[in-house]
């Protein structure tokens, strides 16, 4: 009972230290950087510590600082209740998804049975749509609540763009878990011991679907139309400032790493290095002891699984730079008349090789 | 514990479900009803229901309280709306209370007569995972099922036809 305690505390407290203490400030810098490189620029570089710029890794520091400190501003005729706990409404989720994606096998140590998941639900992956899908809530109240045209019209961008791609998501997860047989994420990762059978390999469409409607869902560019600053200002989170406009960007880059966690788990092998088994990785590290095998191959599966889903961000950054927004009827026709077909036909050609086998 | 959590979810529930029907802001009153779901979606959890669970915080949180209110939104619905609600307070008190003692005398009944309600017994497969419930449905009830699904394409079929004949008329 108490090592069971102690497991979850550390998990939940590793996930969180990654997730809030790693990744949402490191993003901010590189995306930064990450559109410096690409523009020929040179980037975030200004903030030092006794002249030490670090290649501008102050910048994090120096913008909590000033995000903290700055004024927290209700427009005039806003609703305050709504102004107010819509940011958080749209961070919450993304922290949440993260409970049930697993970042390694599962293994004995010390006598204890460890999994390496926080919450290993049977119903997995729709958890993660359940709470994804209340990420829409948080943009369209923001852009309501705040009395701004500007903001609204975001809002209702957001709304459609993201109930449209949410289907289509939806109808891509049915091919993976007819193909996996189980809605369990951690079943899923621990079927793709083989490397031939990575999800991608599996469905192969069904990763370019997943994908591209993850980033639309994200409200990220090319499907940025929501906060598209060009024509809405800054869409629906134009009248927040401070702690709360950063909490919707806190969410978008949680997002991001939620986004590149369920590709890495679905598609790509989840914790797995190619042709590399848990039991390999054991046997491997037999010179340690049984606990020190089994603590090197959890460090092993960790940096395997985080290794990749940095890679994934790196693409959603490069793909952030490279494209230029669409059109709000591009995004919509894009979705219902090619995507929704597409994601079914993929249905149906899965269940008959399924059934062919 | 479990004790504890029903008090909790079955008290939100309640409460959120009344802020709903009493309150003149038509966003407020859809944000309650959110609230609802999920409260509701707790008790189904502590039903060991986890799959109807997050069915009901996918479909009626995500993606049903989602496009009602984007329909508030998008027509625009004022609190003079709302004020047509709050001159039937009583009504709806009234309303709620029949259908709750309805409620406490069918589940007397279910008690009195219990060769009347179906329990469902059959351990053959853990109790409310994905599974059992998907085997269910493709097993037992499958003319339910199929009925329902059938329900459901009508509708669809029928909001493609409305839909398109006020696109053609407008032209």
């Amino acid at each position: 009972m108490a090592a069971n305690l102690i497991e979850s505390i550390v998990k939940i407290l590793f996930i969180f230290s990654v997730n809030i203490g790693f990744f949402s400030p490191i993003l901010g810098w590189v995306e930064r950087k990450q559109s410096a490189l690409m523009q020929d620029r040179v980037g975030a570089n200004r903030a030092d510590v006794c002249g030490f710029t670090l290649i501008g890794l102050f910048h994090p520091i120096a913008d909590a600082i000033k995000v903290l400190t700055k004024e927290d501003f209700i427009p005039e005729g806003a609703d305050r209740l709504f102004h107010t706990i819509a940011p958080f409404i749209s961070l919450t989720p993304a922290i949440i998804t993260f409970a049930v994606i697993p970042f390694g096998g599962q293994y004995e140590l010390f006598g204890h049975h460890v999994n390496l998941i926080i919450a290993d639900l049977d119903v997995g992956i729709l958890f993660v749509f359940a709470f994804a899908s209340l990420a829409s809530f948080g943009s369209v109240l923001a852009g309501w609540s705040s009395n701004n045209n500007w903001s609204f019209l975001g809002g209702l961008r957001a709304s459609a763009q993201m109930l449209s791609y949410e289907v289509v998501m939806g109808l891509n997860i049915i091919g993976v878990i007819m193909v996996y047989g189980t809605l369990r994420l951690s079943q899923i990762g621990a079927m793709q011991a083989d490397f031939f059978n990575w999800g991608i390999f599996l469905q192969p469409v069904g990763f370019v679907l997943f994908f591209t409607c993850a980033i639309a869902e994200n409200k990220r560019a090319p499907f940025d139309v929501a906060e598209a600053e060009s024509e809405l200002v800054a869409g629906y989170f134009t009248e927040y400032s401070g702690m709360k406009f950063v909490m919707f960007w806190m969410g978008e880059f949680l997002e991001i790493v939620t986004i590149g966690a369920l590709v890495t788990t679905m598609f790509f092998g989840a914790w797995h290095l190619p042709f590399v088994s848990d039991q390999m990785l054991l046997n491997y590290f037999r010179f340690a002891g049984p606990n020190g095998a089994a603590s090197l191959a959890i460090v092993v599966n960790i940096i395997t699984f985080f290794s990749k889903v940095i890679f994934f961000i790196w693409l959603q950054m490069t793909i952030r730079w490279t494209l230029p927004r669409f059109r709000y009827d591009q995004v919509m026709r894009l979705g219902w008349k090619m995507f929704l077909p597409i994601a079914l036909i993929n249905i149906f050609i899965t269940g008959v090789v399924i059934l062919a086998k | 514990m479990q004790l504890l959590m029903f008090y909790i979810f079955g008290l939100g529930a309640v409460l959120s479900a009344t802020l709903m029907v009493t309150n003149i802001k038509p966003v407020t009153a859809a944000m309650n009803l959110i609230m609802t779901m999920f409260f509701l979606a707790g008790i189904y959890v502590l039903l060991d229901a986890h799959l109807i669970a997050a069915l009901q915080i996918i479909v009626y949180a995500g993606a049903i309280m989602v496009l009602f209110l984007f329909v508030i939104l998008l027509l625009n619905v004022h609190e003079k709306e709302g004020e047509t609600a709050r001159r039937k307070v009583v009504i709806q008190f009234g309303s709620i209370a029949i259908v709750g003692s309805l409620f406490i005398i069918i589940a007397h009944l279910a008690v009195i007569y219990p060769s009347a309600v179906k329990v469902i017994t059959d351990t053959a497969y853990e109790f409310g995972t994905t599974k059992a419930v998907g085997k269910m449905l493709f097993t037992d009830f499958l003319l339910p099922f199929e009925i329902a699904s059938f329900l459901l394409l009508a509708a669809i079929v029928g909001a493609v036809i409305l839909a398109k004949r006020r696109i053609d008329d407008s032209e």
